[in-house]
């Protein structure tokens, strides 16, 4: 893979991460992040329809007038939204109804649009689809790691396994109800983007 | 009367838009340095989700639903795209009137206008308006409740956001994760409402 390749796929991680840099795509983000099944969910469909979209934008970019292109982005984003709601529908049921409006609020999603406006429309299709995957990781990588968090303090399991006794069956752990909560989101996000910028102190913004 | 009321009440304070459903983020965060910025936009989310709301109400009630316009035909699955269809048409109709017959208005709503077109908060709307089974008089209820709800959230966001800027924020966690800290303790204070019963 040469350099130029890698870092398209790699720098969505921790250079660019379109969640703590880009601010982009924080809503869904949030709100599936109590436990890390649907997190994991949220996040490999997200990212699914990222890497198709910018590769679907990406192919017929030169065929795009400039005037309607919004349209058609969001056109093509729909349509692969709604069949990654449909397979979860069909596959697995009882996530699709815990996820509820927000596979659908895919199609909203900053981090899609952003993407297809900002790389796919200038690249060829295999840097796109690279595009698509790298930041669709680094999507998945603030999402896991927030649920992580939430669902290991909120509820004392991981994956639905209980890992901490809890104290409600004879164990020692009180679950932090807070964490299960949306206030806590927002905190653990901003405790991310302040480690982030301590390990990497070119992101610190200007007072 | 009184339901539709509790409903207003409900959709501004208990189930708030951007913080208790993360809906809208985006534009919240990056949107709310100035107050005067904030309103724009708040007003515009309210007036666009006041119509977009009832009006994929009527959509889905009588085409998409199942059998409502060919016995046994089930076109929900379609609903994602019509829903953004009819939100694209509608802010750039909204754009067009303001345009002709308010152009004060026009103006300082600005370019938020259609930027609002792909805020989750709108399609989120339409579509918690379609998971719980709103009828119309519900529907406009809800559009102008949740955006009255966000409009509130952002505005009060961007007054402290002004304040802020006069404080010592340690350097990694100075503009957007401060912005965090700061509307994760608003959501704290709204969950206080989360008792109200009406």
């Amino acid at each position: 893979m040469s350099q130029n390749s890698k870092e398209v796929l790699l720098d969505p991680l921790f250079n660019n991460n379109p969640i703590a840099l880009q601010v982009l795509g924080i809503c869904s983000a949030l709100a599936v992040t109590t436990k890390m099944e649907t997190a994991l969910v949220m996040s490999i469909a997200l990212t699914a329809v990222l890497t198709c979209s910018n590769v679907a934008v990406s192919l017929i970019r030169q065929y795009i007038p400039a005037s309607i292109r919004i349209i058609v982005q969001l056109t093509i984003i729909a349509s692969l939204v709604i069949i990654t709601d449909q397979i979860l529908k069909a596959f697995l049921f009882d996530i699709s109804k815990q996820l509820s409006v927000f596979v659908g609020l895919i199609i909203t999603n900053c981090i899609v649009m952003g993407r297809a406006e900002a790389f796919a429309m200038q690249n060829t299709p295999s840097m796109s689809a690279l595009d698509g995957l790298g930041n669709g990781l680094g999507y998945s990588l603030v999402l896991v790691l927030v649920a992580f968090f939430r669902e290991l303090f909120g509820s004392g399991s991981l994956f639905g396994v209980q890992l901490f006794s809890k104290v409600t069956e004879g164990g020692w752990y009180t679950p932090n109800g807070l964490m299960l909560l949306s206030p806590s989101a927002f905190f653990l996000i901003g405790l991310g983007i302040w480690a982030l910028r301590t390990w990497k102190t070119d992101q610190i913004e200007e007072n | 009367m009184e339901e539709l009321i509790s409903l207003f009440v409900k959709a501004v304070f208990i189930e708030n838009m951007a913080l208790a459903f993360f809906l809208g983020m985006c534009t919240f965060i990056a949107v709310s340095q100035k107050v005067d910025t904030a309103i724009g936009l708040g007003a515009a989310v309210i007036f666009v989700l006041g119509i977009t709301c009832p009006l994929n109400n009527l959509l889905y009630t009588f085409i998409l639903k199942e059998d409502a316009l060919i016995a046994g035909v089930d076109l929900s699955f379609l609903s994602f795209l019509a829903f953004i269809g009819t939100i694209a048409a509608a802010v750039q109709i909204v754009e067009m009137a303001l345009d002709k017959y308010a152009p004060a208005l026009y103006n300082a709503l600005g370019v938020f206008l259609p930027l609002i077109a792909v805020n989750c908060a709108i399609l989120g709307g339409s579509l918690f308006m379609v998971e719980r089974d709103y009828d119309f008089a519900e529907s406009v209820v809800y559009g102008l409740g949740s955006g009255t709800g966000w409009a509130l959230a952002i505005v009060a966001l961007a007054a402290l956001r002004e304040k802020m800027r006069y404080s010592q924020v340690p350097a990694g966690l100075r503009g957007l994760g401060m912005t965090f800290m700061v509307t994760g303790l608003m959501a704290i204070g709204f969950m206080a409402f989360g008792g109200i019963e009406l």
